[in-house]
């Protein structure tokens, strides 16, 4: 029997975005900028919108594919699809949940989507007043830990401690993103660089992680569509095949209060190894790669999970000239990502990889074959896929 | 007096009861983690099961009060308005050497721009809310 794999099995067509607002100021409703994003993907891919059989999202998007179907007046749904988990855990999970879905004929042209727009509703980092916490929140709660920053920071702490991190490394991290955003005229953050005296000096949201360690929040919607890969030469742009996608997160990762047993990790110690092994591709494969920040020292434990260097090296790998595009050893988030692009919940970062991909980056890496993309660290369930060109196959 | 400002979400216990022995607990002073009976495996937060074995027969038992801070860290922007203007405070998560080295949450407390060493040793001491709707008490840590 060959081996199951998605590996070369389906393509993106094409890629869509809504312009990126700061939280708050999406001046269309949710809905509407989901609608926008997926006209835009099926602009970039050239096809018609009815051509549209199936829906993949992932923390609990609000925008459900029924009514996404019926706006769109589409002939049959067939897929529709929610990956459990909150934050950005399941931005390459819905990617690889389309891609089995059509890899396997159960649809034929799935869009993967998210859209946010936090003004019409709750902020991430911001908790409602008074109120009662039950379960897990009961224990975090009351002692003031209720934003994302509040619940990771710990994990980043005890990683920085046991392997004697320097505030470097996780200031590298945010300079690159605010430099690749500087050529990025999507990104809010182009036109505002960002220079190592500035992060010093900014201040602290909870130690160890300084304003510039921290996502932006944002309003927006992004749109991939995925397709056979025997179909994928028939589109407007150079298809982007999917080698490996990868979803979990190891050993009782999601104990209640803190109790991880593996607790300094970004969640993807079994995750990563599954991914090269579909992929069939080692660490030094890689030409670039997109990886979720919402906080920088998530980035770096997925770095160190993801083979790129080892927690001893971080200190002397992680800096801003190794990140950065065209010549950096790893350019990592060359659209300027959550940090500096937009927070659209890290699919801007599957959109950036297809980007590389294609040649079309504002910030390319030459002659890229392999694109990677890690999403949301910390989290459970996590979740990474690589994409790669048609002479990857 | 209460390590934080009075106005944060007051916690209750689960519809299901799971861990309604655990506050009912801390209201007699008293800090339980689960311990299941069969295979005498320690357990925190509650589950229904033990992770361990797999048995159902898990129990609640008392411990010391004894930890080590594991990990910490010190929030200063304020995501609640009950924290507008309050400043920074710690929050340590605390292994229990006692209990399988299981893990627990709550504010370090004394001075809140203090150092923070992991591995110091910590007690637990209990701060009651009463006049909260419905009451409760928090298990909170101070430096032993």
């Amino acid at each position: 029997m060959s081996k199951r794999t998605l590996r070369g099995k389906v393509a993106i067509a094409g890629v869509g975005e809504t312009p990126y607002y700061k939280h708050g100021k999406a001046p269309v409703s949710e809905f509407k900028l989901a609608l926008q994003a997926i006209l835009a993907a099926c602009e970039d891919a050239g096809i018609d919108p009815r051509r549209i059989d199936g829906f993949a999202s992932y923390s609990n998007d609000r925008n459900e594919p029924s009514r996404l179907a019926a706006a769109l007046g589409l002939p049959a749904l067939r897929f529709s699809n929610m990956n459990w988990g909150g934050g950005g855990g399941g931005g390459s999970a819905a990617m690889g949940n389309a891609a089995a879905a059509v890899a396997c004929g159960m649809a034929n042209c799935v869009v993967v989507f998210r859209a946010l727009a936090q003004g019409q509703f709750q902020r991430f980092g911001a908790a409602p007043p008074g109120g009662v916490a039950a379960g897990e929140a009961a224990l975090n709660a009351p002692y003031g830990v209720m934003s994302p920053a509040q619940r990771y920071a710990m994990r980043a702490m005890r990683f920085l401690h046991e392997n004697n991190i320097a505030p470097s490394a996780q200031r590298a991290i945010a300079l690159a993103s605010y430099h690749h955003a500087q050529s990025n005229p999507r990104a809010v953050m182009h036109g505002r660089p960002l220079t190592a005296e500035a992060y010093d000096q900014s201040r602290w949201i909870v130690e160890p992680w300084r304003l510039f360690d921290c996502c932006q929040e944002n309003d927006g919607a992004a749109a991939l569509i995925v397709v056979p890969a025997e179909e994928a030469r028939d589109f407007k742009h150079k298809p982007a095949y999917l080698l490996g996608s990868a979803q979990g997160s190891e050993y009782r990762n999601g104990a209640r209060s803190h109790n991880a047993p593996l607790y300094a990790t970004s969640s993807f110690t079994t995750v990563a190894p599954q991914l090269y092994d579909m992929a069939g591709l080692k660490p030094k494969d890689v030409d670039v790669v997109q990886s979720y920040e919402n906080f920088t020292g998530g980035v770096l434990m997925s770095l160190v999970e993801h083979g790129f260097f080892t927690a001893e090296d971080a200190n002397d790998f992680l800096t801003p000239e190794n990140l950065m595009a065209p010549t950096g050893k790893l350019p990592l988030n060359t659209s300027g990502g959550n940090l500096a692009e937009c927070y659209m919940h890290g699919l801007e970062l599957q959109i950036e990889a297809v980007r590389q991909i294609r040649g079309a980056s504002t910030a390319q890496v030459p002659e890229t074959d392999v694109s990677m993309v890690i999403s949301g660290p910390m989290v459970t369930p996590v979740s990474s896929m690589i994409f790669g060109t048609e002479a990857t196959l | 007096m209460s390590y934080l400002p009075s106005g944060l979400p007051i916690p209750v216990p689960e519809n299901d009861g799971l861990d309604k022995p655990y506050w009912d607990a801390t209201r007699r002073g008293e800090l339980l983690v689960q311990r299941c009976k069969k295979c005498g495996t320690f357990q925190w937060g509650p589950e229904w099961i033990c992770h361990k074995c797999l048995s159902f027969d898990v129990d609640w038992h008392k411990v010391s009060g004894k930890g080590r801070i594991y990990s910490w860290e010190r929030p200063w922007h304020p995501v609640h308005p009950a924290l507008k203007d309050h400043g920074p405070y710690i929050v340590v998560l605390v292994e229990l050497p006692d209990a399988g080295n299981v893990r627990m949450l709550g504010n370090l407390l004394g001075n809140p721009k203090q150092e923070v060493h992991i591995g110091a040793e910590v007690q637990a001491v209990f701060e009651p809310h009463d006049d909260a709707k419905p009451p409760f008490t928090l298990v909170q840590w101070k430096l032993a």
